[in-house]
């Protein structure tokens, strides 16, 4: 787990992304003002819960939202090229080639009619300069990579043939077969086996390491988030709430939504009773009427000031807190961590 | 654990179902525009014979296989009828045909359908082989034989449409009961002591109808094309009923000639009425169930 | 693949019992008496009774039934009285007529239908969408004998592009030597462009008139295909890895999209079959569908059942032949089978 160096261009740097989705039932405000970076080859977590946008930052990331959503506002900058504002042809250039995405449930993200290394193979075709001869050789290979016993034969194989891990592998094989630079993993674990969420979190975090490649992992699992990321931020309802390197946000967390989401995550030394739930429910996102902290009405420590617009995060802070009301600060012996 | 509160207040059942087609209606400009053309086939039906020029049965050779003109819009016929008074008065009967064989393929395919669904066992089987045979026929020559064999009156003829599109009808409607079978207001009624033809007929059914309203728009207008294919074979309605089918058939002799007028005007109000159910049909898909948008 | 089509066929077997049973009784229920028009207008009550009993047409229901049956089984599908023949060859010499001109039809509106629904979806709710749909629901809110009467009124009366509808071939014309009985491979194996020329103008209209009618369930089922296929999960991945618009939405969505459409082909066809019968009489040609409505409006009652029993029959190949295309492009079922 490579943590990013304060002095080098960030990988991926979302910048006050904002998006809206036209429904019958009115406008839901998806995301507000969402800014986070990822370091070059840094782990990063994303992590909320069921409803807090984080999908919905990575889709508007790679341009793929549903036709009713727009991005009222934002960048996404990847290396000089703002994805939110790319031309179509840009942007299909770069898909796949600079930044890619694997999703949860694979079976279904898999074209269920084609053989998986014609699948892979599409992808180097398309990106990875590889003649149309060799594509079907270096299919094999990514297979291979991604740890896919006897990848020959399996290279003929349709997702249906497949267990659901060996899915997951194929499209890890498809999303880094042109070595993208950033990787996005939107739950890429739930729906397997718990065997089968560490071996394929590993291939992810060696696979990573050794192409130097960025990966922001998306999960509502806090514990995994924990274990496999460097860095962790907080969404709830559309915002960042919170963002620091993992060790710190657990030892420290300065928003009281994510301390609520620490004492919420089941781990094995606690007993179900003491299990906590974090009251409340996600506030409707139609409303017009929304408060600038959409944590404030199920918050316990909610003042008057919680009223006025959220305090903008200073840049480069490594612990980013949007809170006007944060649990307390670590002690000053190490060096000013929070936002002014 | 929640507040409640937030939510807006329920309305009426009647004040949402015509929000939502108002949404539907406006989105689709299309369907709007069907449903008006719908309530115009309506008064014309209604009216039709009380408010044109020219007796539609009035016959008068001097006056033959007139062009369009100041006194008779449409033309003349090959007898001298008005071709518009017979092309607005025959609305009442192709609209007629058309209701009269939705009516009777979703009593006769609605109920076999939802008595299939819901005994299953016997019922099932032998309405399903019932609509398998009908099926392996080419429908319309199914229906030619019908009208042919019993004789060529509106009533065969409605019959006969009713005959073809009867599984269609049935599988939908077997499909439905087949789901709310166990439903709890078919137990709360099956208590309350109604027999079971009473559930099918009075719980059942009612809930099929929506679903199936759908299929009838589009059925009206195949009950209309089909009198009109079986005019042209000689086995629809007997002249001189005034039928925009039998009208076609008979002017198609004069169009190689040149008097378009005989099937063209007919044949246009054809169009219009089929193409009206049709985008109706659709335009009522997206209301009932939006998921079945096509 | 061979256990699915011969349980296909073995699901087909009541069907057919059944069509059979019903043509039998509606043709007995056909008005008009066969022996008095096989008797001739002078013929005495006596002579048409004895006519009667060497048809056999006096026997029980139940009799006459089991004869038919027993023909069935030998291949004879009876006589017509109208021309003499026997049913099994006339059918025999005027499907090909038919066929041809029910594939053409059904190969245009593919052409035709398919890009259309395909665009709509790539569009929809476009102005291009409801165009699309209005074009296609009118083809098919005609009856198709007046959608064929226009064309010929148009492109023949009007504007003289198209020969006049008077069949297969012009009169000037000899058919080729037959191989398939199709005019258009046949002029080509005996490379006779001329030939081929003239049975393709003729063919234009008609085979025009039954594609307008079939257009509207083709493009509808192409649009609502694709647009569930575009909103799939595995477009999804092919879009987030970059790949072009034609590998997207060709090769990976609209392999996907075409398998309900095949699907809906076989209903189409049903539809064609019955169309058939109007559009030959239109442009007089000699098909069964011509056939078979001759017969029926002169009560004679073998070439019916012979037409009726031929359809379904072709109708059961038919769904069978889209079964197994299904299963080709789909590998999902070829397992199953």
């Amino acid at each position: 787990m490579i943590t990013a160096n304060a002095n080098t261009a960030p990988a991926l740097s979302v910048e006050g992304l904002c998006v809206e989705f036209r429904t019958r039932a009115g406008i839901v405000r998806a995301l507000d003002n969402v800014s986070f970076s990822v370091g070059k080859g840094e782990t990063m977590a994303l992590v909320g819960e069921s409803g807090s946008g984080k999908s919905v930052t990575a889709y508007a990331i790679m341009g793929i939202l549903d036709p009713a959503g727009r991005i009222t506002s934002g960048r996404a900058m990847l290396g000089g090229l703002d994805l939110l504002h790319a031309k179509p042809s840009q942007l299909a250039e770069v898909r796949g080639r600079d930044i890619a995405m694997i999703f949860q449930s694979p079976r279904t993200a898999l074209n269920p009619i084609r053989p998986v290394g014609k699948q892979i193979a599409d992808v180097l075709i398309r990106h990875g300069n590889v003649p149309r001869r060799e594509a079907p050789e270096q299919a094999v290979e990514m297979l291979r990579a991604v740890g896919i016993t006897d990848p020959a034969r399996r290279a003929k194989a349709y997702p249906f043939e497949m267990s659901g891990g060996m899915c997951q592998r194929v499209m890890i094989a498809i999303a880094l077969a042109a070595k993208p630079s950033v990787l996005i993993a939107d739950e890429p674990t739930t729906g397997l086996d718990v065997t089968t969420q560490a071996v394929i979190m590993d291939l992810i975090g060696d696979l990573a390491s050794k192409m130097g490649m960025a990966t922001i992992f998306i999960t509502h699992d806090l514990a995994l988030a924990g274990q496999r990321s460097a860095r962790i931020v907080v969404m709830h309802a559309g915002h960042v709430v919170e963002a620091a390197p993992t060790q710190e946000l657990f030892e420290h967390p300065r928003h009281p939504y994510t301390a609520e989401l620490i004492a919420a995550t089941p781990d094995s030394a606690t007993s179900l009773d003491a299990l906590a739930a974090i009251p409340g429910s996600l506030p409707d996102l139609r409303r017009s009427d929304l408060p600038p902290c959409r944590y404030s009405e199920r918050c316990p420590r909610k003042k008057d000031a919680c009223a006025q617009p959220l305090p903008r995060p200073a840049p480069k802070t490594s612990h980013m807190v949007a809170c006007w009301n944060p649990l307390s600060a670590p002690p000053i012996s190490k060096p000013s961590a929070s936002a002014a | 654990m929640t507040d409640i509160a937030t939510s807006p207040p329920r309305e009426s059942s009647l004040t949402a179902l015509f929000k939502h087609s108002r949404y539907v209606l406006g989105e689709n400009p299309v369907t709007g525009f069907a449903f008006a053309l719908f309530v115009l086939i309506v008064l014309a039906s209604v009216f039709g014979p009380h408010i044109v020029p020219y007796d539609p049965l009035a016959s008068d050779t001097t006056q033959a296989l007139k062009p369009p003109n100041a006194h008779h819009w449409f033309g003349t016929d090959q007898l001298g009828r008005d071709v518009f008074s017979r092309v607005v008065v025959a609305t009442r009967l192709d609209f007629f045909i058309a209701i009269a064989s939705v009516a009777l393929v979703f009593l006769m395919g609605g109920l076999a359908g939802v008595a299939a669904g819901f005994f299953g066992g016997w019922t099932d089987r032998i309405v399903g082989r019932i609509a398998d045979t009908i099926m392996a026929f080419p429908l319309f020559v199914l229906a030619m034989g019908i009208v042919a064999a019993l004789g060529n009156t509106v009533q065969n003829i409605v019959l006969a449409t009713a005959i073809v599109n009867f599984p269609l009808y049935a599988r939908i409607a077997r499909a439905e009961a087949n789901i709310r079978r166990d439903a709890g207001f078919v137990e709360a009624a099956r208590l309350s002591g109604n027999s079971d033809w009473r559930i099918l007929s009075f719980q059942i059914l009612p809930n099929v109808f929506p679903i199936l309203v759908v299929q009838m728009s589009l059925t009206m207008g195949y009950a209309i094309l089909n009198a009109a294919g079986l005019s042209f074979i000689g086995l629809g309605v007997r002249p001189p009923t005034p039928e925009w089918g039998i009208m076609v058939a008979e002017g198609s002799a004069f169009m190689v000639s040149g008097e378009w007028w005989n099937a063209t005007f007919p044949g246009a109000a054809l169009m219009v009425a089929v193409f009206c159910f049709n985008l109706l049909g659709d335009g009522l898909r997206d209301m009932v169930d939006p998921r079945r948008r096509t | 693949m061979l256990t699915m089509i011969l349980k296909r066929l073995m699901m087909a077997i009541p069907s057919l019992i059944g069509v059979v049973i019903v043509t039998f009784l509606l043709t007995r229920a056909l008005p008009g008496d066969p022996a008095a028009y096989f008797a001739g207008p002078a013929a005495t009550p006596q002579a048409i009774q004895e006519i009667r009993v060497k048809l056999g047409l006096d026997r029980p229901l139940i009799v006459q039934f089991g004869h038919y049956v027993d023909d069935l089984a030998h291949g004879n599908l009876g006589t017509s009285l109208t021309t003499g023949q026997p049913v099994a060859s006339e059918l025999r010499n005027r499907l090909p007529a038919s066929a041809e001109l029910t594939l053409l039809g059904l190969i245009v509106s593919i052409i035709i239908a398919v890009p259309l629904g395909i665009l709509a979806a790539t569009k929809p709710n476009s102005l291009l969408d409801h165009a699309c749909r209005i074009v296609a629901t009118a083809g098919v809110s005609l009856p198709v004998f007046f959608t064929g009467l226009i064309l010929v009124y148009v492109f023949y009366y009007q504007l003289g592009w198209a020969p006049a509808p008077l069949g297969r071939l012009d009169v000037f014309f000899t058919e080729p030597p037959h191989v398939t009985g199709f005019y258009l491979i046949d002029s080509l194996i005996a490379r006779d462009p001329e030939t081929f020329m003239a049975a393709l103008k003729q063919l234009i209209l008609p085979a025009l008139t039954l594609a307008i009618f079939s257009l509207a369930p083709i493009a509808r089922m192409t649009r609502a295909s694709m647009l569930a296929v575009l909103s799939s999960d595995f477009v999804r991945t092919a879009r987030a890895s970059g790949l072009s618009a034609y590998t997207v939405i060709i090769t990976y969505a609209f392999r996907n999209a075409m398998l309900p459409v095949i699907t809906t082909l076989g209903m189409v066809f049903s539809f064609l079959l019955g169309a058939n019968v109007l559009v030959e009489k239109v442009f007089a040609w000699p098909g069964i569908g011509s056939y078979a409505v001759e017969a029926l409006l002169a009560s004679d009652f073998a070439p019916v059942q012979g037409f009726v029993l031929t359809m379904a029959v072709m109708y059961v190949a038919i769904n069978l032949m889209i079964d197994v295309l299904y299963g080709v492009i789909d590998p999902r079922v070829r397992l199953d089978a």
